[in-house]
């Protein structure tokens, strides 16, 4: 019957790991980031063995990571949120304004708040998406400008300070554990959480398989529509628990907070192999890329490349994962058939 | 109703109707299955076949009549709900999830948990693992669904509906696409379903099949109930008269033309994967059928002769001038027009008025300066329009308002207005009413009466043999019979058309797969 199928016992469960681990798109991707950061090292050995060097590292892709976590799980389904820019910063002005008021606010308390804040605004881009039957493109564009909207007339020209916020919260932003940075360790307590249900929940899956084909999930009668609300929702959150982490770690708030991140957080993601089709990819990969990118952009100035460069080379970077995707998969496309014919 | 088989009875509906807007695809249809039974349905396309099935499956709501499964009265408003109940659909096209692994593809949506909710991936895979020996196919549980042939993923289906342990399955065409090896793989794992006490709804225009495997058969006509048989009590001849009903030469008006030269020559046309060495001619005021089974690449060589897709090696010529590939302008300017299969997603914009569809491949030679009005896209459709008897009352009327037969003609005036020498359609009259149909036959024929060179694809065997001066069969992407008018049967098309499916002429191992 069909020669392409392997027999299974033919390949030992170790080498199975091991070939899926060299061909693995986040595999490469962290190739990447280390070549990039042991290249810049060998430039200037300040940005890894300077004072703040291991520090910078890894607090600085936190806040990113952690959208692209949340924007990952939304483009596995097929579908796309681009207000996480604007909720981001929404959240982070609301942080400082419970602190304004409430001076007291326990920390915990305040990213309970934040979290619950950005999963209500997911829940509106959810809604909007399942049931309006609208491409979430252009409803989370609407969103976008809606949510930014909102924050410019609530802020106006005021902006908070990081004297308007406790010591105990503002320390969060370059406390260390371990030498660690926090947010880093809530980042990546995030990723772990996230990563380990999509991959290993039924509500996970069924993200994938949404994502792979929408009309069959409907036929195997999957709840799609709950689903797609549960993407953004986690989505909204994501944006809510970063926009906590901003004011944390930036002490200031102003009303271009979280401005171009939403694109940033897209990118990251797809430099990290999730499809922008939905169906394939992981939220490890999405961190990952989240990490070379700021990577990348806090590097180039070392090395020497002008500021002009620094963008081009990130769109360079999203073209060429994208284009790598194709010619992969047509290559493998190719083989398939090949193999069929030939059979 | 005769029944053959004996066991109580699973599915059970009665006088089951539904519309869809005007068109009644469903009259009065109804169907018995048994436990233990194979229950063959039959009938031409379009008599209703697949609106039954996804009235069973939970994709359609029935309009009126009595719907029961085991004994109850049902309503599924979804497929989960008729999954839920213990129903199993295999549909012609698979659906999968490309990017999943087959054993996810199977288990998608109850998956087996194991502690904390968490799925139990090693339990799932074995699980696969055991339904793929008890099916006999050897197929990696932890590949992707992608890149299956269409027997694969029609086992993939299969494991599915085994796994649900669903008290009725249907397969509707599961064999369109298959070679002889695996459609006989196919039938052992349907008897041993039927022999485990389940039923099955079996759905095949192969005779040959359908005598093969069932042991009941139900035709269909027209969206209606015809007759329930046991096999052993009917012949091939009694089922298609049943099904047809109706002569073949009285649907079907092609008058005679004069034959001139050759419009089209294509020559070892070859795209990998999707056909083979493809060579035929089509001369001006001929109509050549392009026959063959739903999946064989009849559409996909149309496409690469108009230039939509490349084509790997072989040429294309017009009126004696090669046609550079992939250029759709290019086959325009040299005299071809093409009307796809889909006219709602390929064929028209159905958002704009008649006229301005009937104008589009033309516009640029309306424009004056640049600037197209309204008037001037009336005046240039009005004669087209009128000639096909398009019947609207407005040609500012939006296309997607109209009925499918007018639909078409407005596809097809469109492209009579280029003034084409050659007319490549592609299913003319699928999802149209019979009196629409016939005209849109007359029309092909007096088209081939003033000296137009016709490629007509057709997958409704009646439409082929009645249109066509000669028809080309095609199977796996490759023509596999030139047959001419007065030698064409559908026995022959057929047989050609199933080539692969003929077991004694395929070496037992190695069995090449069909291209997806």
């Amino acid at each position: 019957m069909s020669t392409l199928t392997l027999h299974p016992s033919d390949v030992s469960p170790a080498r199975r790991l091991l070939g899926g681990a060299l061909r693995s798109r986040e595999i490469a991707v962290a190739i990447v980031l280390l070549l990039v950061i042991a290249a810049t090292t060998i430039k200037n050995s300040h940005f890894l063995f300077g004072d703040n060097g291991w520090r910078d590292l890894l607090l600085t892709p936190a806040i990113l990571l952690i959208l692209a976590v949340g924007q990952a799980s939304v483009i596995i389904t097929r579908n796309v949120d681009l207000s996480v820019g604007s909720v981001l910063g929404l959240t982070a002005y609301l942080t400082g304004r419970i602190f304004i008021a409430h001076p007291g606010t326990p920390v915990v308390l305040v990213f309970l708040v934040g979290l619950a804040f950005g999963a209500a605004l997911g829940l509106v881009n959810g809604v909007l998406v399942a049931w309006g039957r609208v491409p979430a493109l252009v409803i989370t564009l609407g969103t976008m400008y809606i949510y930014r909207g909102v924050f410019l007339s609530w802020a106006g020209s005021n902006r908070v300070n990081a004297s308007d916020m406790p010591d105990s919260f503002l320390s969060l932003g370059t406390k260390q554990f371990l030498s660690i940075p926090v947010l880093f360790i809530v980042a990546v307590v995030v990723l772990v959480l996230v990563g380990y249900y999509l991959y290993t929940a039924r509500g996970g899956r069924e993200l994938y398989a949404i994502g792979s084909d929408p009309d069959a999930a409907q036929l195997y009668g999957l709840k799609v529509t709950r689903r797609i609300l549960a993407a953004f929702v986690l989505s909204g959150s994501m944006a809510g628990l970063a926009g906590v982490m901003t004011a944390a770690r930036y002490g200031t708030v102003s009303s271009n907070a979280g401005l171009n991140l939403e694109l940033q957080a897209v990118g990251a993601a797809v430099i990290g192999g999730v499809a922008i089709f939905g169906g394939s990819g992981t939220v490890w990969g999405a961190a990952i890329g989240a990490c070379l990118l700021v990577t990348i952009n806090r590097a180039l100035p070392v090395l020497g490349v002008q500021d002009f460069w620094q963008q081009f080379v990130v769109g360079v970077l999203i073209i060429g994962s994208i284009v790598l995707d194709r010619v992969l998969s047509i290559r493998r496309d190719r083989k398939i058939i090949e193999a069929r014919d030939n059979a | 109703m005769p029944e053959s088989a004996t066991g109580p009875v699973v599915l059970e509906l009665r006088d089951v109707a539904k519309s869809f807007g005007t068109v009644v695809a469903l009259r009065s249809s109804s169907l018995t299955v048994r436990r233990g039974s194979i229950h063959a349905l039959v009938g031409e396309n379009g008599a209703g076949k697949s609106t039954l099935i996804k009235i069973v499956a939970g994709v359609y709501r029935r309009d009126a009549g009595d719907f029961r499964f085991l004994g109850e009265d049902v309503d599924f408003g979804s497929t989960a709900a008729s999954k839920a109940a213990g129903i199993a659909v295999i549909y012609q096209e698979p659906t999968l999830f490309p990017d999943l692994s087959v054993t996810e593809n199977i288990f998608m949506g109850r998956q087996p948990l194991g502690r904390g909710r968490r799925i139990d991936r090693a339990a799932m895979y074995a699980e696969a693992e055991s339904l793929f020996r008890r099916l006999g196919v050897q197929i990696d549980p932890r590949r992707p669904a992608r890149g299956l042939s269409i027997a694969d993923q029609q086992i993939i289906e299969i494991a599915k509906a085994i796994s649900l342990d669903a008290s009725l399955l249907i397969m509707d065409e599961p064999t369109a696409a298959l070679s002889g090896v695996e459609v006989e793989r196919l039938f052992a794992v349907a008897r041993s379903l039927r022999d485990e006490g389940r039923g099955l709804v079996f759905i095949s225009h192969r005779f040959d099949e359908v005598f093969d495997l069932c042991d009941t058969v139900t035709v269909m006509r027209d969206g209606e109930y015809i007759s329930t048989d046991p096999i052993a009590e009917t012949s091939v001849e009694q089922i298609v008269a049943r099904m047809v009903g109706r002569e073949v030469a009285e649907l079907f008006p092609k008058t005679p033309a004069a034959i001139g030269d050759a419009v089209l020559e294509v020559d070892g046309l070859t795209s990998a994967g999707v056909f083979r060495d493809v060579s035929f001619t089509v001369r001006a005021g001929e109509i050549v059928g392009l026959a063959g089974l739903v999946g064989a690449g009849r559409s996909e060589i149309a496409r690469a002769v108009f230039g939509v897709d490349a084509f790997d090696s072989g040429s294309v010529r017009m009126l004696g001038k090669d046609v550079p590939r992939r250029d759709v302008r290019a086959a325009i300017k040299a005299g071809m027009a093409f009307i796809p299969e889909d006219r709602r997603k390929q064929g028209l914009v159905v958002e704009s008025s008649v006229a301005r569809n009937v104008a589009a491949v033309i516009r640029t030679g309306l424009a004056k300066g640049g600037v197209l009005t309204s008037a001037t896209e009336n005046r240039a459709s009005g004669p087209w329009a009128a000639r096909l008897e398009v019947k609207t009352s407005a040609l500012d009327m939006a296309a997607a308002t109209m009925s499918g037969g007018n639909q078409q003609k407005v596809v097809i005036a469109k492209w009579l207005a280029t003034e084409p020498k050659l007319l490549i359609i592609d299913e003319p009259t699928r999802g149209i009413d019979v009196g629409t149909k016939a005209e849109v036959h007359r029309l092909l024929s007096d088209l081939a009466g003033q000296g137009m060179a016709i490629l007509m694809i057709s997958s409704e065997l009646p439409e082929v043999l009645g249109m066509a001066d000669r028809v080309l069969v095609v199977c796996e992407g490759e023509i596999t019979a030139d047959i001419a008018r007065d030698d064409a049967t559908p026995e022959k098309v057929m047989h050609a058309a199933t080539r692969a499916a003929r077991p004694n002429d395929i070496p037992p191992a190695t069995t090449a797969e069909v291209p997806a």
